[in-house]
């Protein structure tokens, strides 16, 4: 598949994912306390990492990857977070940004990651724990691991003997263990420490085996201030000609500043339009047509220059689908569901992570190898079903896998390990909420970290980013039948295809999607069974609702010829009785607001060619 | 220094109403409202506000006043009031004046069932402005959970 309609896009956001990195490491540098800064670093990595493998730019996923790594360690508080560590990371940042530019340029070179990766992340003990700060500047340090004789009674008064005699000659700058535990004897005969001294080694070791029962080890003197060589990417600078791109990315806010415009000039359009029907002025009707035809192109435009469909975001997958499944010796078949489902330009641009985040852990954990699936009667070929779909008011996606499924054991003992949650109140928790604990922070059921996912990254992730487009997500799961992470994504400025009808002199659009078919209705055909309007449609009983009655529009019912609109509501088949069939237009849907929200039957609002509003009905909640 | 604040006075009837100039976003010819089926009886419809639909509270079904006749002064007072946009029916807009601090009278004497959105009586030489307190007028929400309830 050709992927270099995806490259602007990636460059683009790769630019944006680097960029969110340094910030946040800047910000890290100066709190290195903070740890959601590390968080977000990690997740920006993390992104890069996918986007960059997606495209297959295996440097810049390798590097990552290490990169990851380190994170990691740092976020498990296994090592602690020094000026050093920042400055690598920094300068990963930059390798990255150098090799992102030299892609772009269509430089595809290969990079040593792995030496990169030693000379950036393979942080030494010493390095690790130790804070430049505190070290002058024109002393050696000296790493010093010193054993007392395991007969000897009382160890720590002999380590502080060989304390005592270090700061003599030199400034102690750290031990392991700790003072305190090697003061409460907490160690096992032998100890390290770091000195800072001017003095030679010959001094130094007098200080050390003068002591009873006290021997050197090991020492060793350690290259502290020389700065880690900087390593080049072994290019000659290729002349820097940034290649002009055909796509522009526009700031939303322009996009809805120009939609309020479009907006105001149909409203004043059509006050000319009345005062010329009032005045008759010669000449102006033409000139009011050709404003007429102008203002409806515009607002089209502007209207779908918003709208995308998810097919941009879709049509990613299936390669990254296939490596995934290549790289997991899993075979998986991918479905790809309502590709022309339209959604706002925000919300296209933001649903690709969480998307690749679960087709991610679909593949890692849902779908199990061949081999195991042939052990529990299955199809060897996994199932992934992506689907997006309109429903109501909302986008509905749905990532679907047939694999394991979620154990709710291991949910609950992951849950209880990372202190997510207490025993105790485990056990008061419905089986759903134990489910959901996979979008907390920090949770991660697989048991080994691979390249893929299990990091514990994802889910909160995904969670956190759909919340943030004022969407819900939901997991179903059964065992052994598979899991299916649903999300629900608002519809505010979607477009729908809708079929415009009135009744009296009221008009409202109905959504395409629920329509079956239209046919014309006369009254004599309407028989009455229990109480209940029904008319024979082609030998079936199709029930019969007026909108006049649901909705109390105001007036006397149409006498003479109505129409049926054929809806589904669930498996069944329901007709809604209209005077007049307008015909079918697009509609951009507008939500009521909050003070109006929560109407029965009412999806929304949309605004007619003429500015004035027309409300768009909810099948599903109308009856 | 005297607290004096700016008010958009407005005819509603017989009675002429002021709101603080603050709370109002714009004020806007009458336009087409469409109606919205099962909202309360005291919400107009929805207007198309330069893209933006928002809802529309006649005042006179709010305050309990004869029906509205709608005329070419009728005018729809646009308050943006905690994030959401909302319209109210007047009849007239006359002025904006200045009102001191010292000149209103908060009182709680005036009975019937429009009190709860006064906030107090401004006088101002011979007339009597009827002031409101817009947090219980547009507050749709408590208004739709305390007819359900």
């Amino acid at each position: 598949m050709d992927m270099s309609q995806y490259q602007d896009l990636f460059f683009e956001e790769s630019t944006e994912h680097l960029q969110l990195l340094n910030q946040n490491l800047l910000a890290l540098e100066n709190n290195p306390e903070r740890l959601e800064l590390l968080d977000t670093v990690f997740r920006a990595a993390h992104t890069l990492k996918g986007m960059s493998a997606t495209m297959g730019y295996e440097s810049i996923a390798k590097l990552t990857h290490e990169m990851e790594n380190l994170l990691d360690k740092l976020r498990e508080r296994e090592i602690s977070m020094s000026l050093a560590i920042v400055n690598n990371l920094f300068k990963a940042a930059d390798l990255l940004e150098e090799m992102l530019k030299n892609y772009r340029n269509g430089n595809n070179q290969e990079y040593d990651i792995a030496k990169m990766a030693r000379e950036l992340f393979e942080i030494n003990d010493y390095e690790n724990n130790l804070d430049f700060n505190e070290v002058e500047i024109d002393s050696d340090i000296w790493q010093l691991r010193v054993k007392i004789l395991e007969s000897c009674v009382m160890k720590s008064v002999r380590a502080f003997m060989v304390f005592r005699n270090l700061e003599s000659i030199g400034e102690i700058i750290k031990a392991v263990p700790s003072f305190q535990d090697i003061e409460d004897e907490k160690f096992n005969d032998i100890f390290t420490i770091y000195l800072a001294t001017d003095q030679k080694k010959e001094q130094i070791l007098p200080c050390i085996c003068s002591i009873s029962e006290v021997s050197l080890e090991e020492y060793k003197k350690l290259e502290v201030m020389t700065k880690p060589e900087t390593c080049s990417l072994q290019t000659q600078q290729p002349e820097e000609k940034q290649k002009v791109h055909k796509t522009v990315r526009v700031d939303i806010t322009r996009l809805d500043k120009l939609m309020s415009l479009v907006g105001e000039l149909v409203i004043n359009k059509t006050c000319l339009e009345q005062i010329n029907t009032e005045n008759n002025f010669n000449g102006l009707n033409e000139t009011i047509e050709q404003i007429n035809r102008i203002t409806t192109d515009l607002q089209s435009v502007v209207q779908n220059v918003r709208m995308v469909a998810i097919e941009q975001v879709f049509n990613r997958f299936p390669r990254m689908v296939r490596d995934l499944a290549k790289d997991l010796k899993k075979e998986v078949n991918l479905i790809l569901e309502g590709k022309e489902t339209e959604l706002d330009r925000t919300v296209i641009d933001e649903i690709a992570d969480p998307l690749v985040h679960l087709i991610r852990n679909a593949l890692d954990h849902g779908l199990e190898t061949p081999e195991e699936r042939l052990a529990a009667r299955k199809n060897p070929e996994g199932l992934l079903r992506l689907q997006a779909k309109q429903e109501g008011n909302q986008v509905v996606i749905i990532v679907e896998d047939d694999g394991k499924g979620i154990d709710i054991e291991s949910i609950k003992n992951k849950a209880i390990e990372n202190s997510l949650i207490k025993p105790i109140e485990l056990e008061k928790l419905e089986e759903q909420d134990i489910l959901n604990l996979i979008f907390e922070p920090g949770f991660s059921t697989a048991a080994k970290v691979t390249d893929l996912s299990g990091r514990g990254v994802g889910l909160d992730v995904v969670k956190s980013k759909i919340q943030s487009l004022s969407g819900q997500v939901y997991v179903e799961t059964k065992k052994s039948q598979g899991t299916k992470f649903i999300i629900k994504l608002p519809l505010t400025l979607a477009i729908i295809q809708a079929l415009m009808v009135r009744v009296n002199d009221e008009i409202f659009a109905i959504p395409l999607a629920n329509i079956d078919e239209t046919t014309s209705l006369e009254p004599s055909k309407i028989k009455n069974i229990q109480g209940l309007q029904v008319v024979i449609l082609r030998g079936k009983v199709l029930p019969l609702f007026f909108l006049q009655d649901i909705l109390s529009i105001p007036g006397t019912k149409q006498k003479g010829c109505m129409y049926v609109v054929v809806v589904r509501k669930g498996e069944q088949q329901v007709g809604i009785v209209v005077d007049e069939l307008i015909g079918q237009q697009e509609t951009v849907i507008n939500s009521l607001g909050k003070v109006l929200s929560g109407l029965t039957g009412i999806a929304g609002a949309t605004i007619l060619g003429d500015g004035s509003v027309s409300l768009i009905i909810d099948v599903g909640t109308l009856f | 220094m005297e607290e004096c604040k700016q008010y958009v006075a407005f005819m509603l009837g017989e009675e002429e109403y002021a709101v603080e100039i603050l709370t109002v976003q714009e004020i806007i010819r009458w336009s087409k409202v469409s109606r919205v089926p099962k909202a309360p009886n005291y919400v107009k419809g929805v207007i198309n506000l330069r893209g933006l639909v928002i809802p529309v509270i006649d005042s006179h079904i709010r305050f309990s006043l004869p029906e509205q006749v709608i005329t070419e002064a009728t005018r729809i007072i646009v308050f943006r009031h905690e994030d959401a946009v909302i319209g109210l029916t007047v009849d007239l807009v006359t002025e904006v004046l200045s009102l001191d601090e010292q000149n209103i009278e908060i009182t709680q004497t005036v009975s019937g069932a429009e009190n709860v959105f006064v906030k107090g009586i401004g006088k101002l030489k011979e007339r009597l402005l009827i002031i409101l307190d817009l947090s219980k007028v547009l507050d749709l929400n408590a208004a739709l959970n305390s007819k359900v309830g």
